[in-house]
């Protein structure tokens, strides 16, 4: 069983929280759900619709047919009708008026307005919706009571009862794999929650979209959970303030999306420089420039690899998915202060919007890795040194303040061992070796990109980040029909982890990039990197995801 | 008492940073600072290197940044006694977004601009505060903008401490960083100082014969006497002292978790108090 449901209307009609108590509702009956948004970049008036996709096994993308289209305006049937499949239905107002045997002309407005409140509208055909798939309301009354009271709440529940009743149930489904046990999260919500795992207090940011939602849930907590949550008056106070705060002793994190991020960049290599541990978010949307705001495109690797001027260490995790995420975020802390630089997490509009139901996050399995050092630092002549020269090039960190008589000075010049300014071309070398030996060492840790359908197949793709979901299921779905065919899909891409790769490349016999850009980024970086080239490129870069759907009959259609 | 070493410093003989070094030293002193109780955050220019030139917990960053960064060290850590030393170009060129930004945000940092009227680093260009009509290398014309008014924009912004000294008044200068380090809120000290190398139009002289003391009758508690007093400049007199003054909660003070309780960077963090959060996605 495996059910599609858009909803579709102007912004500022309630298309999201129509989304959201279906996927609730459903979520919450103990199905997988998948939800997606398709939204533009205005804050009233348009065409914005979500994907609330179910099903009775776990589902990690979106799909691009429909069953049931609620159509909150006339503009919706029109522009989704052909994605239809050929029992799916339109749950729309008598108002639209076209009688055929797509469109369900209900009485949801008549039913809103007995209800008491017009603008419960979208919970009629939310009613209606279930009754379609012959699910019971009970999970969405419960939800729907948790999140309103008093007099919207009886319109609400009262819409739901009307709707129920205006159709009958044409689809069929199976019951549910059993309790809710999950939870529903989209990519923003995940990094925050990281973030919140790991420990950080300070989060500084301006706001960008499709980045926000980081700032918006940490700021939802910040006092229950003692973060500050500073909005900076750019891009670059804000990430100035992080490296502040972090120099200061506690953890700190920014995040912003490509433009945003370019703002950042000088900030970047001070931090590569000047050893401060930092984490920073970049989620991806169509560039350059102001490009695409609300949608989705994979085309900053090469920028975040390369940002600032000089050579510097750095680490970039792509994170694949919301469980991803959460662990991805907590593990890029630790990383910031064993190695004391900055790591980037890379997501996208995709996966920061999209909600996706998954396994409770297990805090037991998060630490808080601070390496920091005490009075061991201390040298022999009784003086602390900020970037003393060790075999692996890390120095013994300690906190400004916190050990009598000791000073940290950390500086964006070149510097000698107590942090002062130098122009000695020995000791250039030797803190240009130094801060390179990091890199070094982190490579022994670096972790393998995930290797989906076959172990060593004929085809071998390579994607990264959140192509992840929709490869995973499209490379499954050929392997069920006996198509030889391995996918790798990275998460840490810098440093570039090279084993699994290599080993497959061997016997590989056609090895294709997939990623949503123009250019091939990935491609280029494994080239570089391995002197191993793909033969062939998937590329999407209209400012959608690719879906599993369509990624299915690419790989079939152009590389088999 | 604790001691301020020396060092070598990159200054000209003669240039007016000696003198605002010394009168930090000595501020510092007379307040019974300890070094590892106190950090300079700095940016780029020769006023930012100055953290270099004293025994202190040091942030040498980024032009332009000395103050987001030290906004921040003192939001993590609110033990620590954080002071700004910055040039006229770093904070109201480069930086001039966040002086704006943090007047308003009012972290109780002190900040010390070394105002010469002249970038010097760079040899000899007009910097913010630079006279309209002054020639330079680049300003070939004449500087054609209007002269910066820092004392007048942090008084506009509703900055909680506004100053001015000139680094050839020991005496003065010390007292007004004193009473900068020593107010709880953001507090501006703008410092007159001549850059013997390249500007010779605000020679030590110059300022010499044109700063006065504020008169001890003036209360720096009316915005608009401030503001009045912020625009006498040149032939008129240039004053020097607290031209404005008021008590408003800091950032901190306004977080009531920040307020409360251990400095940030002493929290304890355990990754299991966060769990109760995933009831947010059920």
């Amino acid at each position: 069983m495996d059910y599609n449901i858009l909803i579709g209307g102007s912004a500022g009609q309630g298309v999201d929280t129509v989304g959201t108590f279906v996927e609730k509702a459903l979520k919450r009956m103990g199905y997988y759900v998948f939800s997606n948004k398709d939204y533009m970049s205005r804050i009233r008036g348009g065409h914005n619709f979500t994907l609330v996709r179910f099903s009775d096994n776990p589902l990690c993308a979106h799909k691009d047919d429909v069953d049931v289209i609620i159509a909150l305006n006339e503009e919706t049937v029109r522009v989704h009708r052909e994605k239809l499949t050929p029992n799916g239905k339109v749950v729309c107002d008598v108002a639209f008026g076209k009688e055929d045997d797509k469109n369900l002309n209900l009485p949801l407005k008549e039913a809103a307005k007995n209800a008491g409140n017009p603008k419960v509208m979208g919970s009629a055909a939310v009613g209606a919706t279930l009754k379609l798939f012959g699910i019971q309301t009970a999970k969405l009354e419960e939800f729907l009571n948790e999140v309103y009271d008093g007099e919207i709440l009886a319109a609400n529940l009262k819409a739901v009862e009307e709707g129920y009743k205006m159709v009958d149930t044409i689809f069929q489904t199976t019951p549910p794999p059993g309790e809710d046990k999950h939870i529903l999260i989209n990519g923003n919500e995940a990094v925050a929650l990281g973030t919140v795992a790991a420990g950080c207090t300070f989060y500084s940011a301006y706001p960008m979209t499709p980045a926000t939602g980081i700032m918006s849930y940490l700021a939802k907590l910040q006092e229950d959970a003692n973060i500050v949550v500073e909005q900076a008056e750019d891009e670059i106070a804000a990430i100035i303030m992080a490296l502040g705060a972090s120099y200061g002793g506690v953890r700190a994190m920014t995040g912003s999306s490509g433009g945003g991020f370019a703002l950042m960049v000088e900030a970047m290599g001070f931090a590569g420089i000047g050893e401060i541990p930092l984490v920073v978010a970049e989620v991806q949307r169509p560039g350059p420039a102001t490009g695409l705001p609300t949608r989705t495109e994979q085309a900053d690797l090469k920028f975040i690899i390369n940002c600032s001027q000089g050579e510097f260490p750095l680490m970039v995790i792509a994170i694949r998915d919301v469980q991803d995420a959460f662990y991805q975020t907590t593990r890029a802390f630790n990383l910031a202060e064993k190695y004391q630089m900055p790591v980037v997490i890379v997501s996208d509009q995709y996966l920061a919007d999209y909600y996706q139901t998954v396994e409770p996050f297990d805090f037991s399995k998060v630490t808080i890795d601070r390496q920091l050092a005490g009075e061991e630092a201390i040298n022999s002549d009784g003086v602390y040194r900020r970037y003393s020269l060790t075999e692996n090039g890390i120095s013994p960190r300690i906190i400004p303040g916190k050990i009598e008589n000791q000073l940290v000075f950390v500086d964006s010049d070149e510097h000698d061992e107590e942090g002062h300014i130098t122009e000695s071309a020995q000791v250039r070398v030797e803190m240009v070796n130094k801060r390179m030996k990091k890199l070094e060492e982190l490579k022994k840790e670096l972790q393998e990109p995930v290797k989906v359908g076959e172990e060593k197949g004929k085809t071998l793709l390579v994607a990264w980040g959140s192509t992840y979901g929709p490869l995973k299921e499209a490379t499954e779905r050929l392997v069920s029909e006996g198509i030889s065919v391995t996918s790798l899909i990275f998460g840490d891409i810098w440093p570039l982890p090279e084993k699994e790769f290599i080993e497959l490349a061997k016997t590989a016999e056609k090895i294709v990039n997939i990623e949503g850009n123009a250019t091939g980024q990935l491609k280029d970086i494994i080239r570089q990197q391995t002197g191993v080239n793909c033969v062939q490129s998937i590329l999407k870069y209209d400012g959608r995801a690719f879906s599993s759907q369509e990624l299915y009959n690419r790989i079939k259609g152009e590389v088999l | 008492m604790c001691e301020f070493k020396t060092f070598d410093t990159a200054w000209c003989p003669g240039c007016g940073n000696f003198g605002i070094l010394k009168a930090l030293k000595r501020a510092l002193t007379e307040l019974g600072k300890k070094p590892h109780e106190v950090v300079i955050s700095s940016g780029i220019g020769q006023a930012a290197k100055t953290p270099h030139y004293i025994s202190v917990n040091g942030f040498n960053g980024l032009h332009g940044r000395a103050v987001p960064a030290g906004a921040a060290i003192k939001i993590a850590n609110k033990d620590l006694t954080v002071i700004v030393e910055s040039g006229e170009g770093d904070t109201y060129g480069e930086g001039g977004n966040h002086f704006i930004h943090n007047v308003r945000r009012n972290v109780d940092i002190a900040h010390f601009v070394h105002n010469n009227q002249i970038y010097g680093l760079t040899k000899g260009q007009a910097s913010p505060t630079t006279a309209k009509g002054q020639k330079t290398g680049i300003q070939t014309m004449g500087v054609l903008h209007e002269q910066f008014n820092p004392l007048a924009v942090a008084i506009t912004m509703g900055a909680t401490f506004v100053a001015r000294s000139f680094s050839g008044n020991e005496e003065h200068l010390v007292s007004m960083m004193k009473a900068a380090i020593e107010h709880k809120g953001y507090a501006l000290l703008d410092i007159m100082q001549p850059c013997i190398t390249y500007n010779k139009v605000n020679t030590f002289k110059w300022y010499k014969d044109r700063v006065k003391p504020i008169d001890e009758s003036y209360s720096p508690t009316d915005k608009f006497e401030a503001y009045k007093l912020a625009h006498q400049w040149g032939d008129d007199g240039i004053p020097i002292g607290i031209l404005y003054k008021k008590e408003e909660p800091t950032y901190i003070d306004k977080i009531e978790f920040l307020k409360q309780g251990e400095p940030l960077v002493d929290r304890k963090l355990d990754p299991k108090n966060a769990e109760k959060y995933m009831a947010d996605f059920r």
